[in-house]
């Protein structure tokens, strides 16, 4: 509780100082928009209904990016850390992959694609697909060797053995790493749907640029923020915390 | 629901024939309403449960060279025996468990299992890991009808089978908690309950009662005590306390330190029901300690050479 009205006050001081700066007309209000203008832009977009298309459109696209990106994810992690030769191999050639920023793939994707919601879902999907990757591959190897031999002693073995074993087991390991996973494919769908202005939130990012409205490109800003914010802190911290729980990962 | 009735036979073979001397020490006569065995032989020639051959493993140790964790061990598990290994601590019990369940490729030698050499893990031989490896993400039911499951036994007879050896292990109640939510014993339990439930021939147990309190850990003799004598199986249970292998075994075969070699094995003969605290246990236990002190000390010193390297 201290630690939300430190919160309260800091972030009460902020829109005062903001609201101050306003008031001082430095810089004019078509460039630096006050709190209340900032509000209004989000009450119209919310009202005419473009800022709920607009979430729905990324949303749909972050869960079918992101899903693939784990399926695939998951299989070529798997394959890497299960083979030597793959993981002296394609698993260097992952980690130095991880260098390019998502943004680069955006050309390949249009000349692939074209202008095309494929070509947004393949940017999204090689933003996260590698740290999905990695992330399964470091979890089968800090996952403690027991379970697997638990159940191949219990008489698993094959898919089963992965399905309903190793899997579950390696999950408090691999969660970081879709967390991060889902990080860098909110940012590469953002960056995504400013260029390619398919709907989503970034193209209203770029509509408020194009009527120089200031007021809305904050206002998506904080949307972006927030939306970023809810997945990462409250549904994937939340199941990192109650799976270490219940894996007897921390003194609970 | 699990009696073998093939496992009662009437033991013969004599301990110990291949390695280290027999020790024959005790001569309580057994309660033949217990025990499954008459402990006088008889002219007749059983093939062994398990039976290991020869058995050699070495480790690639970090530094490199290879520790040699056992020395040709030969060893003969009677059907329906209750068999304890004792030794100190990293003499190479757990291994030597984990490779009779078929999880640790020997370096050379074989393991026999009713006579045919066996290369993997099979149902027939189930090990309770000391560090009991429950699934954390199963509940305690989900737990026990994992093996189960794995065999592809139907829902109806799984569902049956978990509710009876839940009530076996006095844990009905706690059918559908998450393992983090139980208490040592009680996780002791389940994971003997898992065991049971894949109907082994073959009982493997790696220190199972090692971290439980005393109290707990005598009711769960009792119990296993119980099992054992009504459903005939074959148990294979390492300790390192010798008053509880002298407690629970028929047989007590100690273990020496690094390399693992057999160093030799006592017959115990007292009736059955046992307590631990029972004089005719503790003075066994005494006699077995003696002949286990210099491997205990070898180990300690291996500790302190450990220590003082770091
Ligand atoms: N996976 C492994 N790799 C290398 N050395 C091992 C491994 N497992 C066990 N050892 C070594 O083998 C010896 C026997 O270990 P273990 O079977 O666990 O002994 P115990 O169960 O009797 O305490 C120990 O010295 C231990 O350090
Ligand atoms: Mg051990």
């Amino acid at each position: 509780m201290k630690k939300f009205a430190k919160q309260v006050i800091f972030y009460s001081a902020l829109l005062g100082i903001w609201t101050v700066l306003a008031k001082l007309r430095i810089w004019p209000p078509y460039l630096f928009p006050p709190p209340w203008g900032v509000g209004h832009a989000l009450w119209d977009g919310f009202a005419d209904h473009s800022f709920w298309i607009g979430i729905a459109v990324t949303m749909k696209r972050m869960l079918i990016g992101y899903s693939l990106s784990v399926v695939l994810g998951m299989i070529l992690g798997l394959a890497v850390s299960s083979n030597k030769f793959l993981e002296e191999t394609l698993g260097g050639l992952l980690v130095s992959l991880q260098s390019l920023p998502s943004i680069c793939w955006i050309p390949l994707a249009v000349l692939w694609f074209g202008l095309t919601e494929k070509a947004i879902l393949f940017v999204v999907l090689m933003g996260s697909l590698l740290s999905v990757t990695i992330a399964m591959e470091d979890g089968r190897k800090q996952m403690p060797k027991i379970y697997g031999m638990a159940g191949r002693n219990l008489g698993a073995s094959g898919f089963r053995l992965f399905w309903s074993v190793l899997l579950p087991a390696s999950l408090p390991f691999i969660v970081n790493g879709m967390k991060q996973g889902w990080a860098f494919a909110w940012r590469s769908l953002i960056q995504a749907e400013m260029i390619f202005l398919g709907l989503g939130l970034g193209q209203l990012l770029m509509m408020g640029r194009d009527l120089s409205d200031m007021s809305q490109v904050i206002a998506v800003m904080i949307l972006i923020v927030i939306l970023g914010y809810m997945v990462d802190g409250l549904i994937f911290r939340t199941m990192e915390r109650r799976l270490q729980e219940k894996y007897g990962l921390t003194p609970a | 629901m699990s009696a073998n009735p093939q496992n009662a036979y009437p033991s013969a073979v004599p301990v110990g024939r291949r390695t280290g001397v027999r020790a024959n020490v005790f001569q309580g006569k057994p309660a033949s309403s217990v025990t499954t065995f008459p402990s006088h032989p008889i002219a007749e020639v059983v093939v062994p449960k398990v039976a290991l051959d020869a058995i050699s493993l070495s480790y690639k140790a970090t530094s490199g060279e290879r520790l040699l964790a056992l020395d040709n061990i030969s060893l003969e598990v009677k059907p329906g025996e209750f068999l304890c290994i004792v030794g100190p601590s990293g003499c190479g019990k757990s291994t030597l468990l984990h490779l009779i369940a078929g999880l640790n490729p020997q370096t050379s030698g074989k393991v026999l299992v009713d006579g045919a050499p066996v290369s993997g893990p099979g149902t027939d031989r189930i090990l309770i890991f000391q560090e009991l490896g429950l699934f954390p993400w199963l509940t305690v039911g989900g737990n026990v009808e994992f093996g189960m499951k794995m065999k592809n036994v139907g829902k109806a007879e799984r569902e049956e089978r978990v509710q009876y050896y839940l009530r076996l292990v006095h844990l009905s109640k706690f059918r559908d908690s998450y393992i983090h939510q139980l208490s040592g014993g009680m996780r002791q339990r389940v994971a003997l309950a898992r065991a049971l439930a894949t109907d082994p021939d073959v009982l493997l147990m790696d220190e199972p009662f090692a971290a439980l309190d005393a109290q707990t850990r005598d009711l769960l003799h009792d119990e296993l005590e119980r099992l054992w004598s009504e459903t005939g199986r074959t148990i294979i249970f390492v300790t390192h306390n010798v008053r509880e292998a002298v407690r629970l075994g028929d047989r007590v075969v100690l273990m020496t330190f690094r390399p693992g070699r057999v160093k030799q094995e006592f017959s115990v003969n007292l009736p059955r029901p046992r307590q631990m605290e029972q004089a005719d246990v503790a003075r066994t236990a005494g006699d077995v300690l003696d002949c286990l002190r210099d491997e205990i000390n070898k180990s300690l010193e291996a500790e302190y050479a450990d220590e003082k390297i770091r």
